[in-house]
Parts: structure tokens; sequence; C-alpha cells
């Protein structure tokens, strides 16, 4: 379908430079869709959340690296606080759920309830943010902020970065749930909330990694 | 609760009237069927494997500090899969095979970079040990 339509489209061309000299020998083509793949968007979305991937196996490697090197100063295991990881896991694997939610309303159409749950989404999402914020001012009240040593650099480096990309998919969550509310479910709109999904499970992939490898393994003597 | 799945999510650059009857049932891409069941089957399989891992660290199931990180790490890897086969729908067919083979060209330089990094640095820290140290091992 697609090589179909770039035929059209190269054909098209073609026949208007031609029709301007003799008219009604050429037959007329019309391009009647755009005529790069379907769903580009979603696959070019993809590309980027595996490039996003790579910047977060750097980090992790660099945590991989430095993450025992405490230069004298507090360990993991004396900084962590399971149960605060444990709350915070739980309240992003909701949000996925909840995501998933608003996507199956989405798929029947329904706006009010797709609002609702992205709405639930948010504030789970904000409540991950809220506790991760606190126990980073937390451990920085303590003296264990980035600077103590490299450890704690490379903590503050991974799980930071990690909390910015979820604070911007909150932002972006919130400008999606006003386009909706303002333009209904058009296709552009179910286009970017497919895209925002994507990126909303990703992030919490990444945190998988993070709790196993940087909070679970941390506190293993 | 799977119904209108085929025209749902489909047209992502809003194509009036230009798909005709053939073959663009698939135009969800990505994601063709969203189903309830399917999130519901991925969530309840990530609070198990979740739980798990928690449940052995932080009750200190196993004594080896070993024993429990390979645990730990293999049920994280298990979670990634369902996460990916559930929620992000990956599936050798979505996008045409391209979304897998980016995963898996990802997933390559990701146990490149990060296997290269731990080998690497550990050879570092092996062979810049302090000279006194170096020193004892070749006195007699």
């Amino acid at each position: 379908m697609a090589a179909e339509s770039v035929f059209a489209a190269g054909a098209g061309v073609a026949g208007g430079t031609v029709a301007g000299g003799a008219a009604g020998a050429v037959p007329r083509f019309y391009l009647t869709r755009e005529h790069h793949p379907e769903n580009g968007t979603l696959f070019g979305f993809w590309l980027y959340l595996m490039s996003d991937c790579l910047v977060f196996a750097c980090l992790f490697a660099t945590y991989a690296v430095l993450g025992r090197n405490y230069a004298g100063g507090p360990t993991g295991g004396e900084l962590f606080d399971l149960p605060l990881v444990a709350v915070n896991t739980s309240l992003l694997l909701l949000s996925s759920i909840t995501y998933g939610f608003a996507m199956l309303e989405v798929q029947r159409g329904r706006l009010r309830t797709t609002l609702v749950w992205l709405g639930i989404t948010g504030l789970l999402g904000a409540g991950f943010i809220g506790i991760e914020l606190t126990e980073f001012t937390h451990l920085i009240h303590e003296g264990a902020g980035p600077q103590r040593s490299a450890f704690l650099s490379s903590f503050f480096t991974l799980v930071g970065t990690h909390g910015l990309h979820v604070t911007f998919g909150i932002v972006w969550l919130i400008t999606l749930m006003v386009q909706s509310a303002k333009h209904g479910l058009i296709p552009e709109n179910r286009r970017r909330l497919m895209c925002l999904s994507m990126f909303w499970h990703f992030l919490d992939v990444v945190w998988i990694g993070v709790f196993t490898f940087v909070y679970l393994m941390g506190v293993l003597p | 609760m799977a119904g209108g799945t085929g025209e749902a999510g489909g047209h992502g650059h809003g194509g009036d009237g230009g798909h005709g009857s053939d073959g663009h049932g698939h135009g969800d891409g990505g994601a063709a069927h969203l189903t309830l069941r399917g999130y519901a089957t991925g969530f309840f399989a990530a609070v198990f494997l979740t739980a798990i891992p928690f449940w052995l660290v932080m009750g200190k199931t196993f004594g080896s500090s070993n024993t429990t990180a390979a645990l730990i790490l293999a049920f994280a890897a298990v979670q990634i899969v369902v996460h990916m086969v559930y929620f992000l729908h990956m599936s050798p067919k979505s996008e045409g095979g391209w979304n897998l083979l980016a995963l898996l060209f990802t997933i390559m330089l990701v146990v490149i970079a990060l296997s290269g990094s731990l080998w690497v640095m550990y050879h570092l820290n092996h062979n810049m040990m302090p000279a006194s140290m170096m020193n004892m091992h070749s006195m007699p």
C-alpha cells in the first residue's frame, strides 16, 4: 500500500510537468494520502526511546563502575529506605496500568473517562516524583549529596535523570489532557497519546532496572 | 470490550478517505489490539515479579548476596520482557518487524556498553593497584 502511494506520488509529479504540454494524453494522478509509511510517527518515537535507552545504559554503566566507591562515606545499605522504594515502585506500576486503562478508553472513543484515567496517572506520577524529591532532600540534608562520593554522584545522576523524564512525562500528560479536552479524541491526539503511552511504559521499564540494580542490589552486603 | 479496536487508534495522519479496503487492518501499527485482558495480565505479572525481589532482599531470604543478586536480576529481566510485551505491545509483527529489530540492536549496544565498562574498569582497577601492593607480590 505504501509503495503504491509512493509510486502514485512520483507519477503525479511527472504527470504535472507533462500535462502542461499535452493534456488529455497523460492520465492524472492524485495523491490521496501522504506518502510516508503509515504510523511513521510511532516508529520514529520508538527509535527515540531506543536512543534514550542508550542514555540510560551509559548511566547504568557509570553506576555499575562507581557504585561501590564510597570514599569513606555512607553506603547504599545505610542510606536506602527500601519500604519507601517499594511504595515508589508500586506508584509507578499503578500509573502504568492506569495509563493502559486510559488507552482502552481512547480506543472506545470515550473522552471523559480517558481524561479521568489520565488524571489519575498524572497524580500517581506526581506522587512518585514527590517521594523521590523527599528522598533526595533527605539524603542531601544528611550530607549524602551528589558531591560526597563517586557512588552518590552516579546514584543522583541515574535516578535524577529518570525522575526528570517522569517530570517531563507529566508535563506532556497535562498538555495532552488540555488538548484532548479542547479538540476531542481526534486522530492527532490519539497518535500523541499513543506516543506518550510508549514513553510512560518505557520509563517504568527503566525503573525496573533502577530498583533492582541500584536499590535492591545496593543494600546487599 | 474489544469493540471498535480496528479503527480506533489507527490513523496517525488523519488519513481522510484514503484507505480503502485493502490490507489496512493493522492500522495501529505498534499496538494492534489493546485489551483489558492484556493490560491486566501484564499488571499482575509485574506485581508478582516486583514483590518477590523486594521480599528476597528485605526478608534476607538467602544468606549469600550473590545468589540473591543473581535471582533479582533474573526477575528484573523477566519483568522487562513482560512490560515490553503487555504494556509496550512489542511483537515481531509491530511496524513490520522494525520495532523488534531496533530493540535488538539497542539491546546489543546496551550489553556492549555495560559489560565492556565493567570489564575494562575491573582490569584497570586490578592493574592500577598501589605500587606497594604490587611489590609485595614480587618481593622474596
